[in-house]
């Protein structure tokens, strides 16, 4: 299935590049539809290395003070900083890796420094057709009191330092109340904020709206998404998890599933795209031997069956066809290993290209071969762990 | 303060002969007298530490130099079994506890080879230790460095007189990627805490960068194996079921550091997290880690979230078992309570127990190793006393409030056997095979 780019000129900026991505899903206009929403919200793609942001609405640009063209391309973790509650960072990243909604208060801070505390409510969004996780929609939901969490379990509403002279001590309820300015010196006994019930409705209404534009403009452009999952994922694609993991390995490899007839590509990392010049999907799906061309050795082609029927690591010096402008061939020391899932069996087997010029480097770095070692051994951890999810 | 400039030594021709004719050695290439000459490894100095930003980070520069080495060696046979072909699974329940069937690891594990009643006992050179491993199975070597610039060197000479710590492979291990961390590895330290060792440890989790990068700690009477300090280490990308267990603060200590206490936990713990910097979150938990061993309480540290968070689990298990104490079902598995069984990590031994693992099973296992309510308590006001922290309990009227002491000497208490683990009181050996 190809995602077709929006009319790639050679110039478009990142920001564009991903924005383009995101909007190629939909059908046009979906921009427009989803800056319309008075919220603050993002939606992020695991399929992209670093699952970023690539959509930001105007609440959000709004609330935390950044313009779009600093946002889209940087991962969530960007708004964190040392007083975020770890335990809230490590329930968002669980849910993202379990592929399931979570909400749960957390200290974001704007671009000015200035913490605050918000509601995030985060879910999955799924394709109709192959069961995946196409992008994660989060909603932030600004809390305007605040519940001090104590073992006395007291829930008056207090106000912060900065608003007590507006309030005099009385108690104020704002319906559209800024999020409160704290310093960092109060911060010290804030161990939780709780949001308010009414919040929460807010932060459900919130996601349920974004949702809907975007089923409906998904389902213009015949590729329908939804919130929930309504098929299995299909046998050749991976969970968002695994990918997110997969994507945080810098150099050229590809996962190819030897349960599937022909043995084709299910995962290529951007540093292969680069290495090949072939685009994505035109990769995906396919047997590796589009690198071969008539004067890749086949004594070398015969070696690496060998190894894959048999199951064991290989390393070879193989001579490949890329598809970059100039058509050059280039010699790879590729090394290809089986990888086993949780259930201890041979799931996909790895295979990490290595340019063969590129064997010499500076002494202050890994050598070449556990450089290429490395990526599968993070792959092997990544590939065990995915198939652990609890659903 | 001198600093030392890293120059990798030059060997002279003379010495170079020298060594050509000693390198037969015992034959075993090990990191004793007879074969260290001329041994290298890469060292990797980590940068001066500051805290930066977690989650899907790149795979950091440590990270790749653990997992190529490991699966270079992986690659090579040198471990016992191959841990990715042994089935493995999350049970279900609110926790998530991870089974693993390995049927294999137990009967190829080398056996614990001194008593498990006494928490401190001095090295002995007899015993298996770390100098007596291949240096194939020493992966680098790893120091806190000084600069703020990472520092590597692919092939720096083992040098006695650095004392270098090394990373190395757990030939039996528990999960792809099981490495030892050996500080000083050459001055033979017992298996005992100390505050530069576990400073090295925390920096070893922080410069991993990477959350699913844990390292653990058993000491002797809580299911350490060899008397030579070591730490362990792997990847595990998903979270313990201690990491999830919700927690209360107790105290904050003057350099910031946060003690709180789990709840709804099995084995009843300590979080330490916070302080204004990592050698103050160090030493306090190295504080705690002091007090527990001279009273003879066995404990298991887990060191999760890239160093900053730290768990502290005293434990009773080997004590109760002594005693006859443990339930038959449990003692059947065969499973001991260490750091990573504590942390929720379960390696099983008989498919029956895989089969049939559940939330209850693995509760039930975790809880016979906890300290009670009482003695927990008890063990806490000697922690609090020795870091110099004064904590009051909020529910009892009438509370006895702990002083600050700033001598943080252990006061009488600790010669209580109430309730305790059992202390030298016992004259025969204990030796016990694992």
């Amino acid at each position: 299935m190809s995602i077709t780019q929006s009319s790639a000129s050679l110039f478009t900026t990142a920001t564009e590049e991903k924005e383009g991505a995101f909007s190629a899903r939909y059908s046009l206009w979906i921009k427009e539809a989803l800056d319309e929403l008075p919220h603050s919200f993002t939606i992020t793609d695991p399929f992209i290395s670093g699952h970023p942001i690539v959509f930001a609405s105007p609440g959000f640009l709004k609330m935390t003070g950044y313009s779009r063209e600093e946002v889209i391309g940087r991962n969530g973790r960007a708004f964190q900083g040392p007083k975020t509650n770890r335990r809230s960072i490590m329930e968002i990243r669980e849910a993202i890796r379990e592929e399931r909604p979570v909400q749960v208060s957390i200290l974001n801070y704007r671009k000015s420094g200035s913490p605050f505390w918000m509601l995030f409510h985060m879910i999955p969004v799924f394709g109709n057709d192959d069961g995946r996780v196409i992008h994660f929609v989060a909603v932030q939901v600004p809390i305007s009191g605040r519940k001090m969490r104590n073992g006395s379990g007291c829930s008056e509403m207090v106000f912060g330092s900065c608003r007590r002279e507006v309030c005099l001590g009385s108690y104020v309820h704002q319906e559209r109340a800024l999020p409160v300015e704290c310093d960092e010196q109060e911060l010290e006994n804030w161990e939780h904020c709780e949001a308010s019930e009414s919040e929460k409705l807010k932060s459900v209404e919130a996601v349920g709206n974004v949702l809907s534009v975007l089923t409906r403009y998904s389902e213009f452009a015949g590729r329908l998404v939804c919130g929930k999952r309504s098929c299995l994922r299909v046998a050749d694609c991976l969970s968002s998890s695994l990918v997110i993991s997969l994507g945080r390995i810098k150099q050229s490899f590809v996962l190819t599933n030897p349960c599937l007839p022909d043995m084709p590509v299910v995962y290529a990392s951007d540093a292969f795209l680069t290495l090949t010049g072939y685009k994505r999907h035109e990769v995906l799906g396919q047997n590796c031997r589009f690198l071969s061309g008539v004067d890749t050795d086949s004594s070398v082609l015969y070696e690496m069956k060998e190894c894959i029927l048999k199951g064991k690591p290989c390393t070879v010096q193989i001579l490949n066809y890329s598809n970059r402008k100039d058509k050059s061939t280039f010699w790879n020391l590729l090394h290809i290993s089986p990888v086993r899932n949780a259930s201890g069996k041979t799931a996909y087997f790895v295979g990490v290209q290595m340019e063969a010029s590129c064997k010499d480097i500076e002494s202050k770095e890994l050598r070449p071969e556990t450089r290429q070692l490395s990526v599968v051994g993070a792959v092997r951890v990544a590939v065990r762990s995915s198939f652990m999810v609890t659903c | 303060m001198l600093k030392i400039k890293r120059v990798p030594t030059v060997v002279s021709n003379y010495q170079k002969d020298e060594s050509a004719d000693e390198s037969v050695g015992c034959g075993r290439n090990c990191l004793g007298a007879c074969c260290i000459n001329g041994a290298r490894l890469p060292l990797y100095a980590c940068k001066k530490l500051d805290k930066s930003g977690a989650g899907e980070k790149p795979v950091a520069f440590l990270e790749s130099l653990v997992l190529g080495e490991w699966e270079d060696r992986f690659q090579r046979g040198l471990f016992r079994y191959d841990v990715t072909a042994c089935e493995t699974k999350v049970i279900p329940g609110k926790y998530g506890f991870v089974a693993q069937l390995n049927e294999g690891r137990h009967l190829k594990k080398r056996p614990t080879e001194f008593r498990v009643d006494k928490v401190l006992q001095s090295f002995d050179g007899n015993k298996f230790n770390f100098t007596k491993v291949g240096q194939e199975e020493l992966l680098f070597q790893f120091e806190a460095g000084e600069d703020g610039e990472v520092q590597f060197f692919p092939c720096m000479p083992l040098d006695a007189e650095n004392s270098p710590s090394v990373v190395a492979i757990n030939v039996s291990p528990i999960e792809y990627g099981h490495v030892l961390l050996i500080p000083r590895v050459l001055d033979c330290l017992p298996q005992r805490i100390d505050h530069k060792s576990l400073l090295l440890a925390l920096h070893m989790a922080a410069e991993a960068a990477n959350p699913y990068f844990r390292l653990g700690y058993n000491s002797l009477g809580a299911f350490a194996t060899i008397n030579h300090l070591h730490f362990q280490a792997y990847y595990l990308a998903m979270p313990f079921p201690l990491e999830k267990a919700p927690s209360k603060k107790m105290v904050t200590t003057a350099s910031g550091v946060k003690i709180s206490e789990l709840l709804s936990y099995p084995v009843r713990s300590l979080l330490f997290e916070g302080g204004s910097s990592m050698q103050d979150l160090s030493d306090t938990v190295s504080d705690a880690c002091v007090c527990l061993q001279n009273n003879n309480i066995p404990f298991n540290i887990l060191i999760a979230d890239c160093g900053r968070q730290i768990f502290l689990m005293p434990q009773c298990y080997a004590e109760k078992q002594a005693l006859g104490e443990v339930s038959p079902e449990v003692l059947e598995t065969q499973v001991n309570p260490a750091v990573w069984e504590i942390s929720g990590h379960m390696v099983l031994k008989r498919k029956e127990d895989y089969e049939g693992a559940s939330e209850e099973n693995a509760w039930r296992l975790l809880a016979e190793a906890s300290l009670s309510e009482e003695r927990f308590k008890e063990v806490n006001a000697l922690i609090f006393e020795a870091i110099g922290c004064s904590y009051q309990e909020e529910e009892l009227e009438g509370t006895v409030v702990e002083q600050d002491n700033p001598s943080g000497s252990v006061n009488q208490k600790s010669n209580r056997t109430h309730g305790g683990p059992i202390t030298n009181g016992t004259a025969s050996e204990c030796l016990v095979l694992q």
